[in-house]
């Protein structure tokens, strides 16, 4: 079972280093996408040996989550926001994709590092893990556009997602449906509020919200002492 | 060397040209052309052969060796290029490194004979193949660097004999199938192929290999065009090597699966020239970057599974 456990593992690693590659937001979605679908066929792969009712239902939820709702989720802001591109971002594509290499070579050295008390299924786990988290980071840090922020968010979760593959057997349903619940409502406030943002201000570039408190003021006329009273 | 194979190398010497002819038939079919014979090389570079040269009086022997050098490097790159399971005529520990050795001679000698005429867009296409070959060469590199750490041998022929059908079913295959896409991303970008270079493209200021053998002609470019022709096929026997992990015993159905493969990848580089437009030169560093990263991570992955 191994081998298409790593080829999996691979997958999700080279689709992480994809996502930081591509400039077009629409691309950038579908690869976040089609890693949450890889992650939830590989949360069952993984668990071949005793497929529960409860291991189906965290999967297929993780896959209609992070596969279809959340993509439309951010589809549709992007539509309502009018952004394509991730022009200029603080990091380049091309540095990016280096740095993102690099990453990978660091998590590999640190799972080196990182005995893990029991075997994990694959020796991949921990080292992919720790470098989609990084990746994650990265994408969540560089960019500048809120759609690819919350992106890099959702890549982190997987990371994360993945390391839960190694740590536990039996992860208990509870807490991954509550992780689920957590990005859901994460990516579907952040969804609001980058529509929100796009209303007031006409774009969604994260870097310019510094303004927000300025800009609102000016525009609303909201006098200092509201603030406190508040 | 069995006598058999030294057949498949005399063959390899023999069927390089009818690689750019599959290419430039696969490209013609999908535009709805008949496109020229398949043996359209042959004649082109018989054509060649046929023809005086002319040299202009400004350029040096620099100018006059440049398809000399280069069509002898690679003619020694393919003695060391395994025929799939056949196997090299030449093999020895740390045969790669002198394989990227006498490409970059080659390479280097077609550069400076570019140079060497003084003219503005030649020197403009040798800086192009300069830029683009520096970033290429890691990357090869590091795929074969990935072949060196799965099956453990240092020669060429070593790793393309240990690569057998287990490996693939293994972690490895993942590992193996990262390290010939980057090693196919080096083919394109090596071979003044889309979405690099645009082999057919005739306008200086896009052109990058084309326009650095501009101004020779006759023999001499019958030489650059074999030597290109052998070029494609050094990387394409590379790309099968690592992808046709079978071996049957029989040196005959070894080579002729070997030969098959190479017909499925000049199809597929016809398939990716006419399916896909030109990178902007801005973009060539990117995809060739990527090409890196891949390489890089196919290292990391080997040196945990293999």
């Amino acid at each position: 079972m191994s081998p298409v456990i790593d080829l999996l593992l691979i997958l999700v690693l080279l689709l992480a280093l994809a996502a930081l590659a591509s400039s077009k937001i629409a691309r950038c979605v579908r690869i976040v996408a089609a890693q949450g679908i890889v992650l939830g066929v590989l949360f069952i792969v993984s668990r071949l040996g005793d497929v529960t009712l409860h291991l189906v239902a965290v999967a297929a939820a993780m896959i209609a989550l992070k596969g279809l709702v959340i993509p439309w989720l951010l589809f549709r802001s992007m539509r309502e926001a009018g952004v394509q591109r991730e022009v200029e971002p603080y990091i380049g594509f091309q540095l990016s994709v280096v740095l993102g290499a690099l990453a990978v070579g660091v998590a590999f050295v640190l799972s080196e590092l990182l005995p893990l008390p029991e075997a994990t299924s694959s020796q991949l786990v921990v080292p992919v893990s720790l470098a989609t988290l990084f990746i994650g980071l990265l994408l969540l840090v560089s960019r500048k556009k809120a759609v690819t922020q919350v992106l890099g968010y959702i890549v982190l979760e997987n990371g994360i997602f993945v390391f839960g593959l190694a740590l536990a057997r039996e992860l208990p349903t509870l807490i991954e449906m509550g992780v689920l619940l957590d990005i859901f409502v994460g990516v579907f406030v952040m969804g609001i509020t980058i529509y929100q943002i796009n209303r007031e201000f006409d774009h969604i570039d994260a870097n310019k919200l510094q303004e927000l408190n300025d800009m609102n003021r000016r525009r609303h006329r909201i006098p200092h002492v509201r603030d406190a009273d508040r | 060397m069995r006598p058999e194979a030294l057949v498949f190398q005399v063959g390899a010497f023999v069927l390089a040209p009818v690689l750019l002819g599959v290419i430039n038939r696969t490209k013609a079919a999908f535009a709805g052309r008949t496109g020229a014979p398949l043996l359209q090389p042959y004649y082109d570079i018989w054509k060649l052969l046929q023809k005086g040269a002319v040299y202009s009086s400004t350029t040096t022997w620099v100018f006059r060796a440049g398809p000399i050098v280069g069509l002898a490097a690679v003619i020694v790159a393919v003695l060391l290029t395994p025929i799939g399971k056949v196997g090299a005529a030449v093999a020895f520990p740390g045969d790669l490194v002198a394989f990227a050795g006498l490409l970059g001679l080659m390479r280097f000698f077609t550069i400076v004979a570019a140079m060497d005429t003084g003219s503005s867009f030649e020197g403009m296409g040798a800086s192009r193949e300069a830029m683009i070959s520096a970033i290429a060469e890691p990357a090869l590199f590091l795929g074969l660097l990935v072949l060196v750490l799965v099956s453990g041998s240092l020669s060429l022929t070593g790793m393309m004999g240990s690569i057998v059908v287990a490996t693939w079913l293994r972690t490895t295959g993942a590992v193996l199938a990262l390290a010939a896409a980057t090693i196919f991303l080096v083919l394109l970008a090596e071979n003044a192929r889309i979405p690099v270079d645009d082999p057919n493209t005739h306008l200086e200021l896009t052109m990058v290999h084309e326009v650095m053998v501009l101004d020779h002609g006759g023999p001499d470019f019958g030489y650059i065009t074999y030597a290109a022709a052998l070029k494609l096929w050094v990387f394409s026997a590379l790309i099968v090597g690592i992808l046709l992990p079978v071996q049957t015993g029989s040196v005959l159905a070894d080579g002729g699966l070997f030969l098959a493969g190479m017909l499925v990848v000049a199809i597929v580089v016809g398939v990716i020239e006419s399916s896909m437009a030109r990178l902007r030169m801005l973009h060539v560093p990117h995809l060739l970057t990527a090409a890196g990263g891949l390489g890089a991570l196919a290292v990391a992955l080997a040196l945990v599974a293999g």
